[in-house]
Formats: structure tokens, C-alpha cells, sequence
């Protein structure tokens, strides 16, 4: 189950690169969206994969997932939620204001002397 | 009172969720803001005191015992940099009054700006590995905000890098958390150290050196050091001075903290790899931000590659891992916020005089605002560090730790930093100041004496706080023993 | 704008809009024991609203439920932050919750939580923030 993760992570992480090396401003949110999902996958195979136990059972239980890693990824997509969150309405401002989604026409034009 | 570490976290977040309802009443919000900005400096002052006195405090959010829960721990060093951040708060919103211009009180700066506060104040106190994230997140959504506070084609367009750049810097540190909890299992930064020094009981293991360089990847990119500092200075070229000298105090500064906390807590071991790499691009950072401090003929972009140098000189430090280096790092460290907040103020104040930032394009300010080229020229002697203004007790410190630990050629460049960033903000000196007295226009509303304020009283601490070394050196040496000995650490928040 | 035909949407929201924000209320309060808790149930009532604002228009809306969602955050965030705080009060570290089992005569036992204030706040802040979200982007045409 783990090599298989590790091979969804993988392609998840691949395809956001792909998408955030692209010009267009959309593609890019879309491409950290993805980063963060495999992000958030990785959190949770490294905690160890296991499945048919509750989280804690007192003290001396002979078996039980670990809840943190589930903790933190709850923690991580409320974050990245919000962060996309702002990334899209700041696109489409910026989209409003310059009249571009191509990154390549947002490089700085001030003089820098 | 047992919740007193929380207090600096508490005040600004309460302050923050109040202000949001009076975001049309600009008079009552800066009265809040600053009456909210003295309560955090009071409680920070007692912060000190209480570690000065009784050791590193500790608090188990929640009633969840310390390897289990999230743990808040103020040792001294962030018992030191709360303080200096509430000092620096506190100014900058006196700036801000007469600076950052209605429209941005109204649309909830005062709001963001404590929000800012809670992330940078948590980033600083929090003892748990994640929940340091979860601040470094608090603080940069708030920076976002205020990056692009205001809307001019500028700043739209230079927040979507800086915000590109901080996501996939986030990734990669959620990426890295993974990483080192599937190795230690645990996430209390006490407690990491615990286990980091059980399985490297004959040498790290190369995963571990992994996650160094990764943490050295995510908390670099914050703190702009070498390879990584690309993203500022055109991000923070874009917003309004008070913003700007936030960011360039704060902002860099909480990741400088994160790499000599999980450096000198978890990595110790890897005096060979990890922390040598840390050495060479804390000297590539030095180099870099004084060429570029030397190249530009803009105030804003020359202060902002002083950053750079000051990131590199303090982490030069940290590098070297003795005593002496340690305590002149924190010092440094603490030295650097408070001139470059400072600095950033007056470059804000020449910026609004003569309405360009182009050195080109101005001179002779000193003939009728003598004030403002005084005060400069003190914040330049105690930037490079000339006695007995602050810079040099911290830099002193560092290339004597660097002598002490062979490293010469490390200690040179520093040494060798300093008169060129003093030629670089003297060159502000010499064409801003001197010369062909002209006038410019719209000169005559900018409020000069009441922008004045803030910058003289951070130039002021400065001076007292270089001058008072004798005195502020044990507080210093107490932050810096907590970082050669881990141990100190781990037995105040486990409580062995 | 313009009126649209969509008179399915139109009939079968009346319907379920009701139905949606009740089981977001009880998404609420399950939370703790079972899965639920504040961010799903503000998502789940924000989803409700969003499907109002597609149905109709943002106009129609704002007059239906004349809220100012920032309001509603900092509401929210008040809330949280007082809940918290008020473990100052009683000296225990901040952000202990405490809970108590009262016996009520017809729902029979139930669990009384201060980590459900906590939660309220949350729900207000998500439900506040994702209305802002999209009303920023939905409101200039």
C-alpha cells in the first residue's frame, strides 16, 4: 500500500510541477492545489498506513492508528483551502487591474537605478 | 498567572477580531491598536523578567502533558524577540497614523496588522514542530494581505510571486514535517530533540541530514538567504514604508529564528554536513546582499539588500556553534530588527519628501530637515556596526566565535561586510543629504516631524541598547546557553 | 441581470435548501464523538447559501439574508477566542475545555462541552469567510 502511495504522491507532485512551470495564472493555482494534496498525502503514508483500529484505546491496547497524522492533515487542508482561496480572488484582481493571466507579462518593468 | 507566555499570542488576536468591527472608525481603531500594542509590550516585558528569573516557561495548551499536546515554550531568546517585536509594533503603528492613508485603515489594516503580530509572536513562542507552521501560516496570510493592500498594479503583481513562492515553500514544509515524523514519531520540538539524539548516538543518519537541508530550504526562503532571496527584493520593493519595514524587521527575521532553532535543537549532530552548508551560504548571503547594497542607486532596494547581509552575517554565526558566535548572533539578531525597522522609516520619510526613491534624483535634504539626516546617520554607524553603537558588540561577538572556531576566512568577509554596508548606506548619506540643496514637490505636507517619531525612538533603543551592553550581555548569554545545550531545553519542557 | 428559466433548480431548492442546512446543523453538533464539528458544518451552510446566490442572483440574496459576512467572522472569531480565553479566568492553561453529562427529560443523556462554543466560532468564522470569498469575486460583473 505504501510503494503505491509513494507512486500517487509522485504523480501528484509531477503534475503540479508541470502545471505551476505553465504561463497561465490559473494553472498555476491549480498546480499548487495539487502540491498541496500530495503534501497532505505524504503526511498521512508517513504516519504509517493501517487500517480496522480506533485511534486510542486507554493505555494498553495492542492496536491503534496513530490520530495525529490525521490531525495534521485536517489542519494543513483548512490552510491550503484558505490559501487558494485568496490566490483565486487575488488572480482575478490582478487579472481585472494588469488585463493578463500570462505570468510572463508580470515581470517587473521599473527601472531599477 | 500560568498563562502568561500566551499572553503576546492572546492580545494582538483579540485585538485583531475587535478591530474588524470598527473598520470605519479610523480614530477608535488606532486608539485600540496602540492601547492593545503597550498591553503586549507589558506582558512581554514581564515574559523576560519571569525567564530571567525562574528559567525557560512552558505551557501545555490545552492540560495535554508536554510530548503529547502542543506545548507554548518561552525560553530567553524568544522571550527577547517578542519584546523587540512589540517595540517594533508599536512604532510602526505610530508611523502608519500619519503614512499608510485612509483607505487602507478603513479596509482592516490595523486588523491585518495584529493578525501579523499573533503569527510572528507564535512563530516565536510555540514549542511544537506543526504548530509552528500553523503560525508561519497566520503570519503570512496576514502579509499577503498587507502586500496587496491598496491595489496598485505594483503590488497585484508582485504579491502572486511572493505568494507562489510561500505556497510551495508551505508544501515543502509540511513535506519535511512528514518526513521527520515518520523518523522520530513525534512532533514537540523537546522531544524531537530527545529522539534526534538517540538514533545519533554514532553519527546522523543520512535521512536526517534530508530533513536539515529541507527545513534549511523552507525557513530560508523566509529568511532570504543566498540562493533562495530571489523573491524579495522585487516583493518587497511594492508596498508603503511602514509595511516594508514590518516585513524587512519581522518577516525575514522569524525565519532566521526558525533555522537557528531547529538547527541548534535538532541538527547539532551534523557538525559536518548540515551545518557547514549552513556556514557557506551564510557567506554567499553576505556577499550577494553587499553587492547588490553597493550596485543599486535606489534607497529602497539598497536597504532591502542590507537585509540579506544581516540574514548572512547572524546565520554566520549560528554556523559556527560556540558560545561566543551564539550570543553575538542573538544579539546581532535582535540589534538588526530594531535598525532596520528604523532605517525603513527614514527611507519612508525621504521617499514621501522628495516623492522618488532614485538617489539621482535627490539632494540636500540636510539643510532643512536636519532631523531626518541626523537620525540616518546614526542608523547607518550602528548598522555597519561602529562603536559603541549596537552593531558592534554583536559583530565583535561573531568574529571572535569564528576566530575561536578556526573558521578566519568566515570572520574576514564579516569583517569586510561591514565597511562595505557602511559605504552603501553612506552613499544614501552623501547624495540624499549633502549637496545642491533643491526643493521638491508636495514636499510641504509630508509630515515630517510626526514620521520622525518612530525612527528616533528605534535609533534611540539602539544607542541604549549598544551603550547598556554591560547590562543587556547576561540576558544574552542566557538565550545563547539555551541554544549551545539542548539539554537546558528538553528538561524544561519534558520536566525530567 | 437578466431572468433566467431554470425553474427546476428554483422549485427543487425550496426543497432542499431546508434539508441541506439541517443536516449542516446536526453536522455541528455531532461533532466530537462522531465525524462533524464547525468546519464542515460552516462549509456545508455556506454550500446552502452558495446554492441560493446561484439560483438567484447576489441582489436577491442580500435581501433575503441581509448579513455583512465580515461581520459574521469577526463574530465568529470572538467567539473562539473568547472561549478560549476564558481559561485565564480559572488558571488552567489556555485552551482546556471542560465537559459535563447533564440527564434532560426527553433527549435523555447529553454531553455539554465548552470545545462547542469553541466550535460555534469556528462555524460562524467559515461560514464568514467562504460568503466573503465568493462574494468578492461573484459581485462585479
Amino acid at each position: 500500500m505504501e510503494i503505491l502511495m509513494a507512486f500517487v504522491i509522485g504523480i501528484l507532485f509531477m503534475s503540479a510541477t508541470y502545471l505551476m512551470l505553465s504561463k497561465s495564472l490559473l494553472r498555476i493555482i491549480v498546480g499548487t492545489g495539487l502540491l498541496s494534496h500530495g503534501a497532505h498525502l505524504l503526511i498521512l503514508t508517513m504516519g504509517g498506513l493501517k487500517r480496522g483500529s480506533a485511534p486510542l484505546l486507554g493505555e494498553h491496547a495492542d492496536n491503534y492508528t496513530d490520530p495525529l497524522p490525521q490531525a495534521l492533515i485536517l489542519t494543513a487542508i483548512v490552510i491550503s483551502f484558505g490559501v487558494t482561496a485568496f490566490f483565486l480572488v487575488l488572480a482575478y484582481r490582478a487579472y481585472q487591474e494588469l488585463g493578463t493571466d500570462n505570468v510572463e507579462e508580470m515581470k517587473g518593468t521599473e527601472p531599477n537605478d | 498567572m500560568t498563562n502568561l507566555i500566551v499572553l503576546p499570542i492572546l492580545i494582538p488576536l483579540l485585538t485583531g477580531a475587535i478591530l474588524i468591527f470598527l473598520n470605519k472608525k479610523i480614530v477608535a481603531q488606532r486608539i485600540v491598536a496602540v492601547f492593545s500594542s503597550i498591553l503586549t509590550m507589558i506582558a512581554a516585558l514581564f515574559i523576560v523578567q519571569k525567564v530571567h528569573n525562574e528559567g525557560i516557561q512552558s505551557l501545555n495548551i490545552s492540560s495535554w502533558e508536554a510530548p503529547f499536546g502542543i506545548t507554548l515554550v518561552s525560553d530567553m531568546l524568544s522571550a527577547l524577540l517578542i519584546l523587540t517585536t512589540s517595540i517594533i509594533a508599536f512604532c510602526c503603528l505610530l508611523y502608519s497614523f500619519k503614512s499608510i492613508g485612509e483607505e487602507r485603515e478603513k479596509h482592516y489594516y490595523y486588523s491585518v496588522f495584529n493578525f501579523l503580530l499573533v503569527g510572528v509572536n507564535g512563530a516565536f513562542t510555540t514549542g511544537d514542530i506543526f504548530n509552528l507552521f500553523v503560525f508561519f501560516e497566520v503570519m503570512l496570510m496576514s502579509s499577503y494581505v498587507l502586500l496587496v493592500l491598496g491595489g496598485t498594479k505594483i503590488q497585484l503583481r508582485e504579491s502572486i510571486k511572493y505568494l507562489l513562492v510561500n505556497v510551495i515553500s508551505s508544501a515543502l514544509f509540511v513535506i519535511a514535517v512528514a518526513f521527520l515524523y515518520s523518523v522520530v514519531g513525534t512532533l514537540t520540538m523537546a522531544h524531537i530533540s530527545e529522539r534526534v539524539s538517540q538514533i545519533s548516538a554514532d553519527g546522523m543518519p543520512g535521512i536526517l541530514t534530508v530533513i536539515a537541508v529541507m527545513f534549511l530550504i523552507v525557513f530560508g526562503l523566509k529568511g532570504a538567504i543566498f540562493p533562495l532571496y530571489f523573491w524579495m527584493p522585487g516583493s518587497y520593493y511594492a508596498p508603503p514604508a511602514p509595511v516594508l519595514a514590518l516585513f524587512g524587521a519581522l518577516l525575514t527575521k522569524v525565519g532566521v529564528y526558525s533555522i537557528t532553532r531547529t538547527y541548534t535543537l535538532f541538527f547539532y549532530h551534523d557538525k559536518g554536513f548540515a551545518f557547514q552548508l549552513l556556514s557557506i551560504l551564510a557567506i554567499l548571503s553576505i556577499v550577494v546582499g553587499v553587492i547588490g547594497a553597493i550596485a543599486y542607486w535606489d534607497v529602497k532596494k539598497i536597504i532591502i539588500y542590507n537585509i540579506i547581509v544581516a540574514v548572512g552575517v547572524i546565520l554566520y554565526g549560528v554556523s559556527v556553534m560556540n558560545p561566543a558566535s551564539i550570543k553575538g548572533a542573538v544579539y546581532y539578531l535582535i540589534h538588526d530588527m530594531i535598525i532596520k525597522a528604523a532605517l525603513f522609516f527614514l527611507v519612508g520619510i525621504i521617499i514621501n519628501l522628495t516623492g522618488s526613491a532614485n538617489l539621482k534624483k535627490m539632494s540636500g535634504l540636510i539643510g532643512r530637515y536636519p532631523g531626518v539626516g541626523w537620525t540616518f546617520f546614526i542608523a547607518s554607524l550602528a548598522l555597519a556596526g561602529i562603536p559603541p553603537l549596537s552593531g558592534f558588540v554583536g559583530k565583535l561577538l561573531i568574529v571572535q566565535g569564528g576566530f575561536e572556531g578556526k573558521s578566519f576566512f568566515g570572520a574576514a568577509i564579516v569583517l569586510m561586510s561591514s565597511l562595505l554596508v557602511l559605504f552603501s548606506v553612506m552613499k544614501i548619506f552623501i547624495n540624499g543629504f549633502w549637496g545642491q540643496n533643491q526643493t521638491y514637490e508636495g514636499e510641504e505636507k509630508a509630515p515630517v516631524k510626526w514620521l520622525l517619531i518612530a525612527p528616533v525612538i528605534l535609533v534611540a533603543i539602539s544607542a541604549l541598547y549598544g551603550v547598556n551592553s554591560e547590562a543587556i550581555l547576561p540576558y544574552i548569554a542566557q538565550a545563547a546557553d539555551t541554544l549551545v545545550d539542548p539539554q537546558i531545553y528538553i528538561e524544561a519542557v519534558l520536566k525530567e | 441581470m437578466k431572468k433566467t428559466n431554470n425553474i427546476i433548480l428554483e422549485t427543487s431548492l425550496k426543497a432542499l435548501l431546508f434539508f441541506i442546512v439541517l443536516y449542516s446543523v446536526y453536522i455541528f453538533t455531532a461533532g466530537h464523538y462522531y465525524p462533524g464539528g464547525g468546519f464542515i458544518g460552516g462549509l456545508m451552510t455556506a454550500g446552502a447559501i452558495v446554492l441560493l446566490l446561484i439560483t438567484y442572483d447576489i441582489k436577491t440574496v442580500q435581501r433575503i439574508l441581509p448579513v455583512n459576512y465580515r461581520i459574521i467572522t469577526a463574530i465568529g472569531l470572538l467567539l473562539a477566542i473568547g472561549t478560549s480565553a476564558s481559561s485565564l479566568l480559572f488558571h488552567v492553561p489556555f485552551l482546556t475545555h471542560r465537559f459535563t453529562h447533564v440527564e434532560l427529560p426527553v433527549l435523555g443523556e447529553i454531553s455539554l462541552h465548552t470545545a462547542t462554543l469553541f466550535d460555534l466560532g469556528v462555524y460562524f468564522v467559515v461560514v464568514g469567510v467562504t460568503m466573503t470569498i465568493i462574494q468578492t469575486i461573484g459581485e462585479d460583473e
